[in-house]
């Protein structure tokens, strides 16, 4: 049998005739106002008094030439960085989350660690928790005191690690109690429940809110430059000093931007797909 | 007797959901809970799961007292299957990976061997070509067979059943009122908390009718729907035969 060809009646056809001319207009109107955004940023900018000075200043093709080298180097510095503090402060964020939703008396003294350290992380200022560490902790001179890098990485990773606590701990407080119950009813333990039931699902929820934090911790790793290693930032920092012009910073944040762009892609198509999921949810 | 509930009390807050109920229940029974919202039958099933503590009484199973804090919930609950008026399957697992769940990691079970007998049983019900399917892509009657099944892997001695019809669509209420019917004749002890006064009738071998947290009259089937003792059973029944519903 061979299914009947619908032939669309008049009245179809004529609404899609106007939606159509409809989203030709649409299109035509967006080009034209790009246009005449773009054209008046370029006049704006290009005819200001000061330009000649600032395009000598930030954006020399010679001096990023020169100093490319040095800082892709350092950036290579960054990228290890990211991806060490990255998988630590995940670890660490999830250990805190769980932490904090245990119950019963037994456990205050971890709900409570949990809590203060999410709250105070959070709180202080990156830029300070890496000075007390990179340079606090040597002073205690302790043996085997690991180097500034290392003690700096540790300072983004705990800092990050409280803000993912946060959000995991979110996803695991949006998984409906009606799931642990039939979890508990099966009779999986509740570290079972957490592990096999829970967790999963609230790791898929938090997953964009996730993303957007390991993307924000990209950029920050660039902070470590604070405690004295040479990264990308640092590097900039040496070249600009010796080349008198600031384009070595211009080419730092052109590198730390292109780093950045597949997370962010990955992060973009992450919430479209947990948008498009809840939208479809029954 | 199996199972055997004495006195037993629970509240949330100020509100009194179970005031001194007694029930008692024998292998390979099937006693169906009736009565109005609020009067007590999900709570009790709830208490019985150990899902929610009791507040007084105590309920044995197996001659054993489960309300006593010193037992393992866990251990408990292995012998008493739940299932839930929302089914509650895990929606990130597949059918299959959601029955087999428990047998492997509670009971240690080999994954192979606990998957044909999940599959044993998904035959049985027509749900085989759904096994790699999540939950969202079932319909709700489906789920709930789904459901019950996850329930039943376990080798239960009680099957408690939660209004597991409450939440789907007339028409498919039909296809899992049948498998709790086929369960019953496997001989499976059970206690469900039910609207359907017309499979009430049918399945039950005894009818209990909750009300104020307390079983105000049980008996069989035909007695307490046909003949009730009770002026506020009678209301109810009443109530229910004005909504079309029995």
């Amino acid at each position: 049998m061979t299914p009947e060809v619908h032939h669309p009646s008049d009245i179809q056809l004529g609404r899609i005739a106007y939606r159509r001319g409809k989203a030709i207009r649409s299109v035509l109107a967006a080009a034209l106002s790009t246009a005449v955004v773009g054209t008046l940023l370029v006049v704006l900018i290009t005819g200001a008094p000061g330009w000649e000075r600032v395009k000598q200043s930030f954006f020399n093709a010679a001096t990023a030439r020169e100093y490319l080298p040095s800082i892709l180097e350092g950036l290579w510095l960054n990228i290890r960085l990211f991806v060490a503090c990255a998988a630590g402060a995940l670890l660490l964020g999830l250990i805190a989350s769980v932490l904090r939703t245990l119950r019963g008396p037994v456990f205050f003294p971890v709900r409570a660690l949990a809590t203060i350290y999410t709250y105070s992380f959070r709180g202080l200022p990156l830029i300070i928790t890496i000075y007390l560490f990179a340079f606090g902790i040597p002073g205690l001179r302790l043996q085997g005191t690991p180097n500034v890098t290392v003690l700096g990485g540790a300072a983004i990773t705990i800092t990050y690690g409280s803000y993912i606590a946060e959000v995991l701990r979110a996803g695991i407080e949006s998984v409906h109690p009606s799931q642990m119950a039939a979890a508990r009813s099966l009779g999986l333990s509740y570290r079972q429940s957490m592990r096999f039931v829970v967790l999963p699902q609230a790791v898929r929820r938090a997953a964009p809110a996730l993303l957007n934090d390991v993307v924000s911790m990209q950029k920050d790793v660039g902070l470590i430059s604070l405690a004295g290693p040479i990264d990308a930032i640092r590097a900039a920092q040496i070249a600009t000093a010796e080349a008198l012009n600031y384009t070595p910073y211009v080419v730092a944040g052109v590198l730390f931007v292109l780093f950045a762009l597949p997370l962010i892609g990955i992060t973009d198509f992450v919430t479209l797909r947990a948008a498009r999921r809840q939208n479809a949810g029954t | 007797m199996l199972l055997t509930c004495t006195d037993v009390r629970k509240t949330f807050d100020s509100a009194v959901v179970l005031d001194g109920l007694d029930l008692s229940v024998g292998e390979h029974e099937v006693v169906a809970l009736i009565g109005a919202s609020g009067s007590g039958k999900s709570t009790l099933l709830r208490c019985v799961n150990l899902l929610a503590e009791v507040d007084d009484g105590t309920i044995e199973l197996d001659g054993e007292d489960i309300t006593n804090p010193k037992i393992n919930p866990d251990v408990v609950r292995r012998k008493i299957g739940l299932v839930f008026q929302s089914y509650n399957l895990f929606p990130h697992m597949t059918v299959l990976d959601n029955i087999t769940l428990s047998p492997v990691k509670v009971y240690g079970r080999p994954a192979a061997e606990a998957k044909a007998q999940a599959m044993e049983w998904l035959e049985r019900i027509g749900l085989a070509d759904k096994a790699g399917s999540y939950p969202d892509g079932l319909s709700g009657g489906q789920q709930q067979r789904a459901a019950i099944i996850r329930a039943l892997v376990n080798s239960p001695r009680l099957l408690l059943l939660d209004e597991v019809t409450s939440a789907l669509d007339p028409e498919l209420v039909g296809e899992v009122l049948t498998m709790i019917r086929d369960l019953k004749g496997d001989g499976m002890t059970m206690i469900l908390a039910t609207h359907e006064m017309g499979f009430a009738r049918q399945v039950a071998d005894r009818v209990a009718f909750l009300d104020r947290g307390k079983v105000l009259e049980q008996g069989p089937p035909a007695q307490v729907l046909g003949d009730p003792a009770e002026a506020r059973t009678r209301q109810f029944l009443a109530r229910i035969i004005e909504a079309g519903r029995l």
